[in-house]
């Protein structure tokens, strides 16, 4: 299984073990990475990913083994110790202050010294350093809430190296970027490989382990199943062996069949809390019998055009017709006995409540349904439905009474999305199915889904996976600035959206 | 970091971290006693003697336990929906005039029994009318409930006063109290309670009121885990955005909770009012709304446990008073210390031991004979 870099090795694990309780999340992990690579590390949600990539950064220590940093042996106990010793950290979800400048970003936690004054000016002539060597341009006083997200990124790997990184640990780092700032930063980084830094890529998406590592480890299940030199693999075994089975990466999906319009959006514009212009002026109307994706980069709309359309925002203008119905002034229980379910965006903060059992999730929203008791709850009726539901959408552990933080990302989407589906909805609005879901799981939701639009209801589908909405949608509207840019169809080609969604073509 | 979402089997986070807490805040109260020249131990019996040693000891511990549940309880009701609620002060304060109202309008007619609910019903409206202010400032206006509530304990005991001073006082006498209700308006001593364990009640105030405290834990339980309101609460409690989602409407459920929450409080009223004293008093809540915190605190908000922690401090203060009697280096103030130190360790700093007892704990799973 060990498999042996030519190179020196930058990084070594040798035996690293951890539990916590009676998780396994990892089991005697070995990996080598060489000096000057780009190292990627894929496996489904849970297969201990993170947990690993913590004990690197000191967040976690492991149980037992040991970690060889240029040969030597260290000891991280921290965040610090991990600096000092080499590794910075991209996380997934960026580490900066907002309303500082980059500078100060740059700078945070790396002061040198009680005043700020020296530090400044070391820090500025070190900035134009590491732009001078690894083409990383970004002025160094603008503030940070003024920058797209890929400069933002950008500023987190120049963190890592004003802190004097040689190793960089990206987590899921192209999850918010458009394709042509993921191609950007793919750059970036090969730059730095050939500067000689080594890069250890987190990632689920098998295509980004294609396209840029040198070598790399799947993970299932807290081990290392295998580690491969990427050009001697394909996409085809990466997913087999993080799943452990054979699966599909195609949607086979047939002929739309579109009916009467069951939702139209008719000149909706929505504010957020701040009394910006999230959604401006959009029209759309989706038919009974397909699917319409809504592509766009995070963060042009589509979550407040979401939460409008549910009922859950109240639109500042433009009319929103559900069956026929307008909506105005519904609030999301009556619109859900209108017809319309709504797997949200992010089932951490809506879609469950995590310290709730299963089955407690299992009626979120529809609760005060008369099948659930009057007053009381009928504790009977409502885990008799919940466990019908684990087994038919195979939620894992198979547990009504476990609490919903305890079950993996996967099985807690399924919660949502069986709660949703099972109601038989005749318009179903989806955001981000698959967010953080692992591959077979992916692989059964986007079935479901695809069911759902073939019973003849309509479905809207929001996501920020290109691939997603191109292997799902019949028809394809992009978002950019709160405007409906253009619309494609399904069969449209990524580089057309791509474009479309960094606003340069319509 | 690491420690804090490690799950840990009920036996230990619901009896092991309590017990540990607890005995730490003995051992450090114990030092203080120590320090002040008295022996702890010494202390330590006679707190547990006074408390629990004799019959009457029993019936006070228990009278203070009664109105502890039901500030707890009016405390957990409110942190179940995500409500802060520390002005069950102000809002057992008011219930007592409900209570007063209906006692001195009926004892003269009708038998105890049958002035009982309606005095039930006119401290909950009265307690919870005190709660429907700071209640509808934060439905409708974003006014932080803890802030209005706070501040209405200071309104309440102003009105108080008033009412005392010039409406209720007996014409002619000095203490600003309302006159004696007949037996009418009293609530039983429960003596057969501790003559069942082979105790004397004696003077002790311990009443029917206690009996109420119960079945309002069961009702409070009841609809918290089992009705839907009390699942839009929870959701709303933990998760504000699924609440929303999920189309619970923010302010009925703030309303309704805050109403309820008051209530429970002004039924507090119905233990000192109508079954110790038999006359509205004037402060007569004497703080039992604040400690209703730390009871909720300590007993997770759950019915049970707030039934253990209410004793706990009953017991803390009938024993701490017959300690302040028997020692008199120890003076009330010392007590109060010592009620700090439970409300410190077992409230503040509950999670102060955790990390180092899920460490103990997982060292115990893995070896060989606890792990599986």
């Amino acid at each position: 299984m060990s498999f042996e870099p030519a190179k020196e090795p930058a990084i070594e694990l040798v035996g690293i073990d951890k539990k916590f309780g009676a998780v396994h999340a990892n089991k005697n992990i070995n990996l080598t990475v060489a000096k000057g690579s780009i190292h990627g590390i894929i496996g489904e949600n849970g297969a201990g990913k993170s947990t690993l990539m913590s004990i690197l950064y000191g967040f976690y220590q492991a149980d037992e083994g040991e970690i060889r940093i240029s040969g030597k042996p260290v000891t991280i106990r921290d965040s610090q110790a991990a600096i000092s010793s080499g590794i910075g950290m991209v996380h997934q979800h960026f580490m900066l202050v907002e309303n500082f400048t980059v500078l100060e970003n740059v700078m945070l936690g790396a002061e040198g010294g009680q005043l700020l004054r020296r530090g400044v000016a070391s820090a500025r002539k070190e900035l134009k350093r590491l732009e001078a060597d690894y083409g990383l341009d970004v002025d160094p006083d603008a503030v940070i809430e003024e920058l797209p997200v890929g400069r933002q990124q950008r500023v987190e790997i120049l963190k890592a190296l004003y802190r004097g990184a040689e190793i960089l640990i990206l987590d899921e780092p192209t999850g918010v970027l458009t394709p042509p700032e993921a191609d950007h930063l793919f750059k970036v980084l090969r730059v730095l490989r050939d500067q000689g830094k080594t890069i250890i890529l987190i990632t689920h998406k098998l295509r980004e382990i294609m396209a840029i590592t040198d070598t790399v480890s799947v993970m299932r299940r807290g081990e290392i199943v295998a580690t491969r030199k990427t050009a001697d693999t394909t996409v085809e075994e990466l997913a087999e062996l993080m799943v452990g089975r054979r699966v599909l990466l195609r949607v086979e999906k047939g002929e739309a069949d579109p009916g009467k319009v069951l939702l139209s959006v008719k000149n909706l514009t929505v504010k957020d809390s701040r009394g910006v212009t999230m959604v401006d002026d959009v029209s759309f109307e989706v038919r009974a019998g397909e699917i319409v994706g809504i592509a766009g980069v995070a963060g042009n709309g589509q979550s407040e055009l979401l939460e409008a359309i549910a009922g859950i925002r109240k639109p500042s203008s433009g009319e929103i017709i559900v069956n026929g119905q307008s909506i105005a002034g519904s609030d999301p229980a009556m619109l859900r006995a209108l017809g319309l379910a709504h797997i949200p965006e992010d089932r951490h903060h809506m879609g469950l409540v995590l310290k709730f059992e299963e089955y407690e999730n299992s009626i979120l929203g529809y609760h005060r349904d008369r099948r659930y008791g009057g007053a009381m709850l009928d504790l009977d009726a409502i885990r008799k439905q919940a466990e019908e539901q684990i087994v038919k959408y195979d939620i894992r552990p198979p547990n009504a009474r476990l609490k919903t933080a305890n079950f993996s990302g996967g099985n807690q989407q399924k919660i949502v999305v069986a709660r949703e589906i099972e109601r038989d909805p005749d318009v179903l609005i989806i955001g981000q199915p698959t967010r953080g879901v692992d591959i077979g799981a992916i692989e059964f939701i986007h079935k479901r889904i695809i069911d759902t639009r073939d019973a003849g209801k309509a479905v809207l589908l929001v996501s920020v996976e290109l691939d997603e909405i191109r292997s799902l949608s019949d028809r394809i509207l992009v978002m950019f600035a709160g405007k409906v840019v253009g619309e494609k169809s399904g069969e449209a080609g990524e580089q057309t959206l791509g474009l479309m969604m960094a606003g340069i073509a319509a | 970091m690491s420690t804090a979402s490690v799950p840990l089997p009920g036996w230990i986070n619901y009896g092991v971290i309590p017990l540990i807490n607890l005995a730490l805040a003995f051992f450090f109260s114990g030092i203080v006693v120590w320090a002040i020249g008295e022996n702890p131990f010494e202390a330590l019996q006679l707190l547990l003697v006074g408390a629990l040693g004799r019959g009457e000891g029993i019936g006070f511990t228990l009278f203070y336990t009664t109105s502890f549940i039901f500030t707890g309880l009016s405390v957990a009701v409110a942190i179940h929906s995500g409500l802060f609620n520390i002005g069950s002060e102000g809002q057992a304060y008011l219930g007592g005039l409900g209570a007063a109202l209906v006692a001195l309008s009926l004892d003269a007619y009708v038998p105890w029994y049958v002035t009982m609910p309606f005095a039930v019903i006119g401290a909950a409206l009265f307690g919870a009318a005190c709660a429907a202010i700071p209640a509808w400032l934060q439905a409708k206006r974003g006014s932080h409930v803890v802030i209005t509530t706070i501040m209405f304990n200071f309104i309440v005991s102003s009105l108080m006063n008033y009412v005392l001073v010039h409406m209720l006082i007996v014409p002619g006498k000095m203490a600003p109290e309302s006159r004696t209700f007949l037996p009418g308006g009293q609530l039983p001593k429960l003596d057969w309670l501790i003559a069942m364990f082979g105790g004397k009640l004696g003077a002790a105030p311990l009443n029917f009121s206690f009996l109420i405290a119960l079945i309002m834990c069961f009702l409070v339980w009841v609809l918290i885990w089992r009705t839907k309101l009390g699942y839009e609460m929870r959701t709303l409690g933990i998760s504000p955005s699924a609440a929303s989602y999920a189309g619970i409407g923010y302010s009925k459920i703030v309303m309704i909770t805050m109403l309820i929450s008051g209530g429970l409080a002004g039924m507090m009223a119905l233990n000192p009012v109508m079954g110790a004293s038999a006359r509205l008093q004037i402060e007569f809540v004497g703080g039992a709304g604040f400690v209703g915190i730390a009871v909720s605190l300590m007993g997770r908000n759950h019915p049970a446990g707030i039934v253990l922690s209410a004793l706990l401090f009953g017991i803390l203060y009938q024993g701490g008073a017959e300690l302040s009697f028997d020692m008199p280096a120890i003076t009330r103030d010392m007590i109060v210390v010592i009620q700090g130190m439970v409300i410190l360790f077992a409230g503040a700093l509950e999670y102060m031991l955790r990390p180092a007892i899920v460490r103990a704990y997982q060292q115990f799973a893995r070896s060989p004979a606890g792990g599986r």
